[in-house]
C-alpha cells in the first residue's frame, strides 16, 4: 500500500515541477532561449502577489491574475531578443543576480508564505490513500493550463504564429510574422504561467529571495525528458522526475534527488531527443 | 570640519584622552584607531542572521569605548568561498588588528581558518561549537589528529546543551519516546544525525529512541517518505535541524497525510519570529532551541543595557521584532572591545590572542571565558560556552507570536515564562 501512495504523492510532485517547466518549455521551445532567470521570476511573482494580498486583502486566486497581467505588461513590453543565442543567455543569468539582489533588498531575507488557511492542510482520503487538496489543485492546474496552451499552440493563429517562428523564423517573417512581437507574446503567456506557478510554490512552503535557482534544475529536466516544444511532455517529464524522487525517497532519502537525476539520465539514453519531441531539427 | 585625527590629536593635547580609562591609551598614542574585521552574511540565503550588525555596530561605536576603534565590514554573501576571500582582504588590505566573525559554520569557520593561517587572532560565534572545532580539522573523522587553534577563539553552545535542552523539555510531557529525526544533507545536519557522535546516542541514553529516515536534499518539495517513516515507527516527538522553507512542507505535508506528533522541536526552521508567523495556526506550540532572548538576565558591558533594553532599542530603531542573534553581535564588540583594551600593543598578533584567552567578561550573552568549562580538553583552549535553554512558541489572538521559555534546568538563571505544551 505505501508504494501507491509513493506513486500518488510522486505524480502530485510531478504536478508542481510541471507547473515550474511549462513556462520554460513554452520559451525554450518557441524562442531557443534558456531563461536562467525563471527560478527568480516565479519568486518574484510570488512576492508580487503576497504585496497585493497585503494591501488589498485580496483572495490569493485573484490577486494572480492581477499580478499575471501587470508582469504580462511589463515583460512584453521589455522583452528585447536578439539573433545569437548567447546574448540572452547572459541577459537571463544577470537578471536572476539582480533579480535576488534586489528582492533581498525590496523584501528582506525574510522567509514569507501565501496564507490559505484550511487549505494548506486540507485532504482527500482515497481508500487507502490520502491526498493533500494543495498538491491535488496544484497538479489539475498544470493539467489544465498545459491543456490551455496546448489549445492555444495547435488551434489559433497565434499558436500558428509561434510554431511558424520556432521552426524558421526568417521564413516566418518574409509572411508577415514578426517573430519579435510573437517572441513577446510567448514571454508574456509564460509569464502567466509563472505566475499560477508562483502561486502555488508560496501556498505550499515558505519562500524568500533567494530559492528561485532550486528548482531551475528539476524543470529543466522536466522539459528535456518530455522533449523539446511538446507541452504534454513537460507534464509527463514532471511526473516522471517527481515519481522518481519519492520512489527513490523511500528506500532512503539520500536517494531522492539522485533518483530523479538517474532517471532524467535513462531517458536521455534511450531517447536522446526526449519522450515526445515536437520539432525534427 | 572635525576629523577623526584632529579629533584625536586635540584630545591628546587637552589630556582628555588621558582622562579615559588608561585601557586605551595605547591606541590614541598611535593616532590611529584600533580595526576590527567583520564577516557575516549580509546577503544570501543567511542574510536573517546579520538582520542586526548596521544597528549593532553603529550602537558600538557610539558608545565611549568604541570611539576607539573603526569597524570593517565584507559580506560573505552566504557563501563560505566568498567568506575566506573577504577575510584575506580584511587582513592583507585592510591591515584589520583583530577579526570578529559570526552566523554559522558557513561563514566562521572559512573565516577562523583563514586567520589561524594568516595568524590573526579571531573571535567567532553563533556556530555549535563542534561543526566549527572539529570542522576545521583536517581530518574530522580523527579525533587523535585534532589541533588547538593558536588565533582562534569561539563561544557559543554544543550538540551536547541542544541534546540536553530538547530532553528536558520533552521530559515535561508523557509521550511513547520514539522520536523522528529530520536531518538535511549539509553541514548542521550531518553533524546531528551522525549515528556516533550525534543526537541519537544522547537520546538514546535516556530511553528516546531515533528514526532516522536519511538525509534530504535542502529545498525537498516532498517528504512523504519520511512522513510514512514516522507513522511506521509512531513518532510522538519529530525533532530535526530544518531550513524554514523545508519545515512548512513537511509540516503541511504531515498535517494532510494525518500524522500529528505530540512534540515538534525543531532548530533553524522557527529561529526567526516571522518563520513561525508563515505557519500561522500550525505554528502555535512548536519548540526549539533558545540562545538568547529579551528575558536573559544579562547586562552588556558596553552599554549597560539589559537584554530587554537592547531588544526593546533595536525594535524601536529597525521597526522589526527581536531575534537571538541580536545579543550575541553585540557581544561580539563587547568581547573586542575589552580584549583590544587589555593589550599595549594592538599590532602585536600573539598578545591579542593572549588577550583574548585570558578574557572574563560578563556580557549580553552571559560569561564568556575560555576556562574550557564544559568543554572537551581537545578544545578548552578555543571554545567557551554560553547558556541554553528551550523555549515554545505561543501564537497570540492577533496571529503574532511569542518566545516562551519552559526549560531552563540547563541554565536556572534564566527565568522560564511557562510550561511545556503538547501539540494541539
Amino acid at each position: 500500500m505505501i508504494w501507491l501512495d509513493v506513486l500518488v504523492q510522486g505524480i502530485l510532485l510531478g504536478g508542481l515541477y510541471a507547473l515550474f517547466a511549462a513556462g520554460l518549455s513554452l520559451v525554450f521551445g518557441i524562442m531557443r532561449l534558456v531563461n536562467l532567470a525563471h527560478g527568480d521570476l516565479i519568486v518574484l511573482a510570488a512576492f508580487v502577489i503576497l504585496l497585493i494580498v497585503a494591501t488589498t486583502g485580496l483572495d490569493p486566486f485573484l490577486a494572480a491574475l492581477i499580478a499575471a497581467g501587470w508582469l504580462l505588461q511589463r515583460l512584453v513590453l521589455n522583452r528585447v531578443l536578439g539573433r545569437d543565442i548567447l546574448p540572452p543567455l547572459l541577459v537571463t543569468f544577470g537578471l536572476s543576480v539582480a533579480l535576488q539582489n534586489g528582492m533581498l533588498e525590496a523584501f528582506s531575507a525574510d522567509s514569507r508564505r501565501l496564507r490559505v488557511g484550511a487549505l494548506e492542510s486540507a485532504s482527500i482520503g482515497f481508500g487507502p490513500v490520502t491526498v493533500g487538496t494543495l498538491p491535488l489543485l496544484t497538479f489539475a492546474s498544470a493539467v489544465v493550463a498545459i491543456f490551455v496552451l496546448n489549445r492555444i499552440f495547435y488551434t489559433t493563429a497565434l499558436g500558428r504564429a509561434f510554431r511558424a517562428v520556432s521552426d524558421d523564423p526568417t521564413t516566418a517573417s518574409l509572411m508577415g510574422l514578426n517573430p519579435r512581437s510573437v517572441f513577446a507574446i510567448a514571454t508574456g503567456l509564460a509569464m502567466v504561467i509563472v505566475t499560477l506557478a508562483a502561486l502555488y510554490l508560496g501556498m505550499r512552503s515558505n519562500f524568500d529571495p533567494s530559492i528561485g535557482p532550486a528548482r531551475l534544475l528539476y524543470a529543466f529536466q522536466a522539459v528535456i525528458i518530455g522533449g523539446l516544444g511538446s507541452l504534454w511532455g513537460t507534464l509527463a517529464g514532471g511526473a516522471i522526475i517527481g515519481v522518481a524522487q519519492t520512489l527513490g525517497a523511500q528506500i532512503n532519502p539520500e536517494w531522492q534527488i539522485l533518483a530523479g537525476h538517474i532517471a532524467f539520465l535513462v531517458v536521455l539514453l534511450i531517447r536522446p531527443r526526449g519522450l515526445f519531441p515536437r520539432a525534427v531539427d | 570640519m572635525l576629523t577623526r585625527r584632529k579629533l584625536l590629536k586635540t584630545g591628546a593635547a587637552t589630556g582628555l584622552a588621558l582622562a579615559t580609562p588608561g585601557l586605551f591609551a595605547p591606541a590614541i598614542a598611535q593616532g590611529a584607531k584600533i580595526r576590527i574585521g567583520y564577516v557575516s552574511p549580509q546577503s544570501g540565503p543567511l542574510a536573517g542572521f546579520a538582520e542586526s550588525d548596521a544597528y549593532n555596530i553603529q550602537a558600538f561605536l557610539a558608545t565611549e569605548a568604541g570611539r576607539n576603534f573603526e569597524v570593517i565590514v565584507k559580506d560573505s554573501q552566504s557563501d563560505p568561498n566568498r567568506a575566506a576571500a573577504v577575510a584575506k582582504e580584511l587582513i592583507v588590505n585592510d591591515e584589520v588588528n583583530l577579526m570578529v566573525v559570526a552566523s554559522t559554520p558557513e561563514t566562521t569557520n572559512p573565516v577562523a581558518t583563514t586567520c589561524e593561517a594568516e595568524g590573526m587572532p579571531v573571535i567567532s560565534t553563533k556556530a555549535p561549537w563542534q561543526p566549527w572545532f572539529i570542522g576545521q580539522q583536517g581530518n574530522p573523522g580523527d579525533p587523535a589528529s585534532w589541533k588547538p587553534f593558536n588565533y582562534a577563539f569561539h563561544y557559543f553552545w554544543g550538540l551536547e546543551d541542544v541534546i540536553a535542552g530538547f530532553l528536558n523539555m520533552w521530559n515535561q510531557i508523557g509521550t511513547n519516546k520514539a522520536v523522528g529525526g529530520l536531518f538535511p544533507n549539509d553541514g548542521d545536519g550531518n553533524a546531528w544525525g551522525d549515528p556516533n557522535v550525534g543526537v541519537g546516542p544522547g537520546f538514546a541514553a535516556q530511553g528516546y529512541a531515533l528514526t532516522d529516515p536519511g538525509r534530504y536534499q535542502n529545498l525537498t518539495d516532498d517528504f512523504s517518505a519520511q512522513i510514512n517513516a514516522f507513522k511506521a515507527a509512531s513518532c510522538d516527538i519529530v525533532t530535526g535541524v530544518v531550513i524554514p522553507p523545508d519545515f512548512t512542507t513537511f509540516r503541511n505535508q504531515a498535517l494532510q497525510q494525518g500524522y500529528n506528533p505530540k512534540i515538534i522541536t525543531v532548530a533553524k526552521a522557527i529561529l526567526f519570529p516571522q518563520s513561525v508567523e508563515a505557519l500561522g495556526a500550525a505554528g502555535h506550540n512548536l519548540s526549539s532551541e533558545v540562545w538568547w532572548s529579551a528575558t536573559h538576565p544579562f547586562i552588556s558591558s558596553l552599554t549597560g543595557q539589559s537584554a530587554a533594553e537592547l531588544a526593546a532599542d533595536f525594535t524601536e530603531k529597525s521597526g522589526r521584532p527581536w531575534t537571538q542573534p541580536i545579543g550575541f553581535v553585540h557581544s561580539l564588540f563587547e568581547v573586542a572591545s575589552d580584549v583590544m583594551g587589555r593589550v599595549s600593543d594592538v599590532t602585536d598578533a600573539d598578545a591579542v590572542a593572549a588577550a583574548i584567552s585570558a578574557t572574563d567578561l560578563d556580557t549580553m550573552v552571559g560569561k564568556i571565558a575560555w576556562k574550557g568549562e564544559g568543554v572537551p580538553p581537545f578544545a578548552a583552549t578555543n571554545v567557551t560556552k554560553t547558556p541554553l535553554v528551550g523555549g515554545q512558541w505561543r501564537r497570540k489572538e492577533d496571529g503574532t507570536f511569542d518566545q516562551v521559555i519552559v526549560d531552563n534546568q540547563t541554565a536556572p538563571a534564566i527565568p522560564t515564562g511557562g510550561q511545556m505544551e503538547a501539540l494541539a
